[in-house]
């Protein structure tokens, strides 16, 4: 086991600090357009490009579909490509989303989490990142600016991994995260780097053109490779079943990562997928993503001061979901209040609708209640989220009738 | 203007049978004009080229899993991104080569050219964005448009591309409004106007000048832009042998002019040079539009006002080229 390096701490912003992990991280180009909250990464990155403190190609695109679709071209020539945005610039690159997974590439890109349009709104709710939670990438939410930090490096070996070769999102909450200074440690250059490494190109055989040669999987003159053909009805479902299990295969990945992380960084988060807090002989919990999960562990511990049973569970890593974790996790419990800082017009919320798809059929399932909260960056003060756990104390006895409830609005 | 590399047409075939980057039996349609374009690039080559090619007709017929034509790296992402894949691709290349990346790995080069590669839907219209930006950005890259005049991949809708008066699916020959009424977006000068170093058009009937233009674009230090004329027999409705015919008549008639935009200096080239200096050369455009259905209709009599129209369009244009040539 590697021992725990000394490390520096600054005070930080979420953005900025995502901004340090792509400095240290040997990345080769970054592709982005400045979109509130997300400007900070972009600013950062450019002043340590201009100051001459990191050798990367900074590429100031005029749109984020060309952010994304310039990545896309420089991880194909064999590069560590970054981008980072923000709802409406996320949503602009909704269709290069689906084709950067598709063609395996291994990009990371921040969201820094705000409410779409419209009506047009800056502030933080997580329905940029849901919307593409079905495009094929590994979607991680943060709780803190140290997390952030922490994941965008994890990000690229996980992404980069042989087994996983899918590109990864790496979510802040907006304003609450990405303009919050906090103390972050950051890890010396080299050691990230040598956790890292610099990008490293899969082989592949193509038999019928290079016979039994291994060849890089890149667009390289030596051996001229074809990325994104027509693939019709006759394959383009292989390709899809591949994808589904290379998602599969990144369990492992990320799993394993996060510890190798832990051990250079002394910093885990929970298994790495889900953390829970105060759960062990918790009659309730409830579960959510980002910054209001710190939130929720305040107000844990004062709920646990007045001796009520109560405990949370943060879903960190949303795609691939931990379904059988948290089959397995929430079946202890009695009742569930799920968070939500997003919705499915004529649905549920996504982590909610995600969970229940997760827990059909468990023999121990608990009554789960969907809470939707802080759409449009709407506060979520410890006094409300205190009245959510009461509300789901009261089900356990009462029942969870109505399942959908919508908190904080007028 | 061209000067500096001569095509060796002792050693073109030979270059092109031990490296073609093209092969044979790609499914373009026969007498396709954008394919021979393809080949002209892979003639005028001095290093590897990597492409990035926009959706349209030639991603199409090149590729089908488990399929390629190509033997040379290739990728397609979208249809209005092909300027900046290829952006992100020159970016790559840069800090690889700089890094000395992959200096010890005798399987991988980073030493190549770089072509975005883009119908005139993926450039005239949809993809007009990416390419401004990337030619404003100043990448290291050619970018051919090949331009076959309408969305022939989708079935011969009309793009900003299309010319005056000619029938697309979406621009039918009706009682009311016959063919398209607008005329082509003068993409040259838009892409002229961003002050790149390089810009030229060219016609595969003319492959000299062509190679010598495709050169160019491949030496030149920054953005390069070849507008290129692709006759498509299937979206025109011309006959399969009438594509070299076509792709002369088209300068001929200066429809299509011929010429190079050096540091935003205007020179024309080849024939176009020759029916500057003796205008009695220039023929009516008439005899380019009536071997082509999509402009059956300008020739029937109660229309032949679009033809004197169609005309004036081009004498419009060409006064316009000539005014700007250095060389005349």
């Amino acid at each position: 086991m590697q021992k725990v390096v000394k490390q520096r701490m600054m005070a930080l912003n979420g953005d900025e600090a995502v901004a340090w992990a792509v400095k240290q991280s040997d990345v080769d180009v970054v592709s982005a357009y400045p979109i509130t909250p997300q400007t900070i990464i972009v600013e950062r990155i450019s002043d340590f490009v201009h100051e001459g403190e990191v050798d990367l190609e900074f590429i100031k695109v005029e749109s984020e579909h060309s952010a994304l679709s310039a990545c896309v071209g420089a991880a194909a020539a064999g590069a560590r490509a970054f981008t980072a945005t923000a709802a409406n610039g996320l949503q602009l690159m909704f269709e290069i989303l689906y084709i950067t997974a598709s063609l395996r590439m291994p990009v990371v890109m921040a969201v820094v989490n705000r409410a779409p349009s419209g009506p047009i709104n800056i502030h933080c709710d997580h329905n940029d990142s849901m919307g593409a939670r079905d495009a094929g990438w590994i979607q991680i939410y943060c709780e803190d600016a140290q997390e952030a930090y922490d994941s965008t490096i994890q990000a690229f070996k996980i992404s980069e991994d042989p087994e996983v070769l899918l590109p990864t999102m790496v979510t802040l909450d907006g304003f609450l995260i990405s303009h919050t200074l906090q103390n972050v440690s950051l890890l010396p250059e080299e050691v990230v780097h040598e956790f890292l490494g610099t990008r490293k190109v899969q082989r592949i055989k193509v038999p019928e053109i290079f016979g039994d040669k291994e060849v890089p999987l890149m667009l390289n003159p030596k051996y001229p490779l074809t990325f994104g053909p027509l693939d019709l009805f006759d394959y383009y479902f292989e390709h899809k079943r591949q994808q589904i299990e290379a998602m599969e295969r990144a369990y492992k990945v990320i799993e394993r990562v996060h510890k190798e992380y832990a051990e250079i960084s002394g910093r885990s988060y929970g298994n790495g997928f889900i953390e829970p807090y105060k759960t062990d002989d918790a009659d309730v919990v409830v579960v959510g993503l980002g910054s209001t999960m710190g939130t929720a562990k305040a107000v844990v511990d004062e709920l646990r001061g007045e001796g009520k049973k109560v405990g949370s569970i943060r879903i960190r890593v949303f795609r691939p979901f931990p379904r059988e974790l948290l089959r397995k996790v929430l079946s202890e419990f009695d009742a569930v209040g799920v968070l939500d800082r997003g919705i499915s017009f004529g649905h549920f919320g996504q982590v909610y609708s995600d969970l229940c798809a997760a827990l059909y059929g468990a023999k121990d399932a608990p009554m789960m209640i969907d809470f939707v909260y802080g759409l449009g960056g709407r506060d979520m003060p410890q006094k409300l989220l205190k009245k959510i756990f009461e509300e789901v104390l009261e089900a356990k006895v009462k029942g969870p009738e109505p399942v959908f409830r919508i908190r904080g609005v007028r | 203007m061209a000067k500096g590399f001569v095509p060796n047409i002792k050693q073109l075939p030979k270059f092109m049978k031990e490296d073609p980057g093209i092969l044979q039996g790609h499914r373009a349609c026969a007498g396709c004009g954008c394919a021979i374009i393809l080949r002209q690039i892979m003639m005028a080559r001095r290093k590897p080229i990597v492409i990035a090619n926009a959706t349209g007709c030639m991603e199409v017929v090149t590729t089908i899993f488990p399929y390629t034509a190509w033997r040379t790296p290739w990728i397609h992402v979208a249809f209005e991104n092909a300027a900046a894949v290829a952006a992100g691709i020159d970016a790559g290349r840069n800090k690889l080569q700089r890094a000395g990346r992959f200096s010890g790995d005798k399987d991988i080069s980073v030493d190549y050219d770089v072509v975005a590669l883009a119908g005139d839907g993926g450039t005239y219209d949809i993809g007009l964005q990416a390419l401004s930006g990337a030619l404003e950005r100043w990448h290291n890259f050619m970018y051919v448009l090949y331009d076959n005049e309408a969305y022939m991949n989708t079935g011969i809708q009309r793009s900003g591309g299309t010319p005056f008066g000619a029938w697309t699916t979406t621009t039918p020959v009706g009682k009311k409004i016959k063919g398209k009424p607008l005329t082509k977006k003068p993409i040259v000068d838009i892409v002229v106007a961003h002050r790149i170093p390089y810009a030229a058009t060219v016609s595969p009937a003319y492959w000299v000048d062509a190679l010598k233009k495709f050169r160019k674009g491949f030496e030149t230090e920054g953005p390069a832009f070849i507008h290129a004329y692709g006759v498509c027999p299937r979206g025109w409705r011309t006959d399969t042998k009438d594509t070299i015919k076509l792709s002369k008549l088209a300068v001929e008639t200066c429809f299509f002019p011929l010429y190079e935009v050096i540091n935003s200096e205007w020179y024309l080239t080849g024939p176009s040079l020759t029916i500057a200096k003796n205008p009695d050369r220039k023929k009516p455009v008439e005899e380019y539009l009536k071997l082509q259905g999509r402009f059956r209709h300008m020739m029937l009599p109660e229309n032949k006002w679009m033809v004197e129209k169609f005309q004036e369009l081009v004498d419009e244009n060409w006064e316009i080229i000539l005014k700007r040539a250095k060389n005349v």
